[in-house]
């Protein structure tokens, strides 16, 4: 399979990339772990006349603690995330969304903040990311600035990147949270997109509900949180009426709608479950 | 960055640098060309197939930095300075690896193609972790498909070698 040809750069720093970038604007493409980059221009998807790539930006592969937050790199792979001891400890069930994402080899290759920028729907690493209330550090020749990633997407690879920006870090602030998940279900156990997901975090303390956020993935054009759901459920005690909350999900070549309303009321329930009796798992 | 030389006709080459199964190559090559392609055609390491050619099937896999990855989704010049082992690289000194004979022992190859993915992909999971479960096997070799054998006899072929009961071939 042919990859259409292109100018190649590999910027040395950060802000090179950025200038260069600044310079190409939309004749530009940033090159991460390529597992999408490349897939979409074997199929003739995308033909960008330049191809920028990271992986000189060492900087951006780490992951760290530092006072009130966990910084991710962006370009930290699945597998680093999965590997995590910092991670394992302190959020496992990022650790083990990266794992469900994609086959071994495609984890060595595929980086965090690839699966955050392309806005797929049924990206795993974005709902879990959400329900621990990440944010996200944008920078361009410009200047940089943060957001919540929640409000990064707004619809099916719709995202509020601008031209020229480069995504160099995900950070998880210190939470009072006491538990987190990821749950899944794909047509196969392994490496398969999201039919649909959800991801939830809680804060319990006694029998009581204080805090939560539902995240569901592949249920809509974008990644959704429930804002409904979780209103319902703060402040409730925990019992089985826990319910999970109607959404809208869509139709597409994985199942119809119908079919994804079912899966994820089920998985919400599962998911916040688990949450609630295992932490962070 | 990698050396680009820009030849007659204004096509732009660069000069990388490949460590393959522990010999230097230096190649050049079109910033389009796809690692696969580089290891067939250009150091004819024809033993790293082209399946899918999109990630999907691992008969690709080879080892970057020692990690299994699919290589079709790698441009050459991101290998630039990296250490590569493909499939030509797995027995050493005429012998077969332990996990080769094994596939050969318990009938793990039919049509052999996924064979040299397989075998990588194996060989990484025994090297970080020596003692797998079945569960971790399968879950290892996920991304390698087979057509022929249901993986039954990969599955078993490579938790007799984690446990050393591989006997030499008595052919």
């Amino acid at each position: 399979m042919y990859v259409p040809d292109f100018e190649y750069h590999a910027p040395e720093t950060v802000a090179e990339a950025c200038a260069i970038l600044a310079e190409l604007g939309d004749r530009a493409t940033v090159l991460a772990g390529g597992t999408d980059v490349l897939h979409k221009m074997k199929v003739g998807k995308l033909a960008p006349e330049h191809l920028v790539s990271l992986k000189h930006l060492d900087e951006l592969r780490e992951i760290r603690e530092e006072p009130g937050r966990v910084v991710i790199g962006a370009l930290t792979s699945h597998n680093q995330i999965y590997t995590s001891q910092l991670l394992q400890r302190r959020y496992l069930s990022l650790p083990m969304a990266a794992h469900t994402m994609a086959s071994n080899q495609i984890c060595n290759l595929g980086t965090v903040g690839g699966n955050i920028v392309n806005g797929v729907p049924s990206a795993d690493l974005p709902p879990i990311l959400i329900a621990l209330d990440a944010s996200i550090r944008l920078v361009s020749a410009k200047g940089e600035r943060t957001m919540p990633l929640e409000d990064f997407f707004w619809g099916s690879a719709q995202t509020r990147m601008e031209p020229g920006e480069i995504l160099t870090e995900i950070s998880i602030p210190d939470q009072q949270t006491t538990g987190s998940t990821y749950l899944k279900f794909g047509l196969r156990r392994s490496g398969a997109l999201a039919v649909a997901a959800a991801a939830v975090s809680v804060r319990v303390s006694g029998d009581t509900l204080h805090g939560v956020r539902i995240v569901l993935a592949s249920a809509a054009p974008t990644v959704l949180r429930v804002a409904e759901a979780e209103r319902s459920l703060i402040g409730r005690r925990i019992d089985d009426e826990l319910l999970a909350q109607a959404s809208r999900p869509r139709d597409s070549i994985r199942g119809s709608a119908d079919y994804r309303r079912n899966l994820v009321a089920v998985l919400t329930k599962r998911a916040l479950k688990k949450a609630i009796d295992e932490g962070h798992a | 960055m990698a050396q680009a030389i820009t030849d007659k006709d204004g096509v732009k080459r660069y000069l990388i640098t490949l460590n393959v199964n522990g010999d230097v190559h230096t190649v050049l090559v079109k910033g389009n060309a796809i690692l696969t392609n580089v290891l067939r055609d250009q150091l004819d390491l024809t033993g790293t197939k082209k399946g899918c050619e999109l990630g999907d099937c691992g008969s690709c896999t080879v080892l970057l930095d020692g990690k299994p990855v699919d290589s079709c989704l790698v441009l050459a010049v991101e290998a630039d300075g990296r250490r590569i082992t493909t499939i030509e690289g797995v027995a050493e000194n005429g012998r077969l690896d332990a996990i080769q004979q094994s596939m050969i022992n318990h009938a793990a190859v039919q049509c052999g193609y996924c064979t040299p993915g397989m075998v990588l992909s194996a060989k990484a999971l025994l090297t970080r972790n020596p003692h797998p479960s079945e569960q971790e096997v399968r879950e290892a070799i996920s991304g390698n498909l087979c057509r022929c054998t249901g993986y039954v006899h990969i599955v078993e072929a490579v938790l007799a070698t984690a446990q050393g009961r591989v006997t030499p071939d008595d052919h």
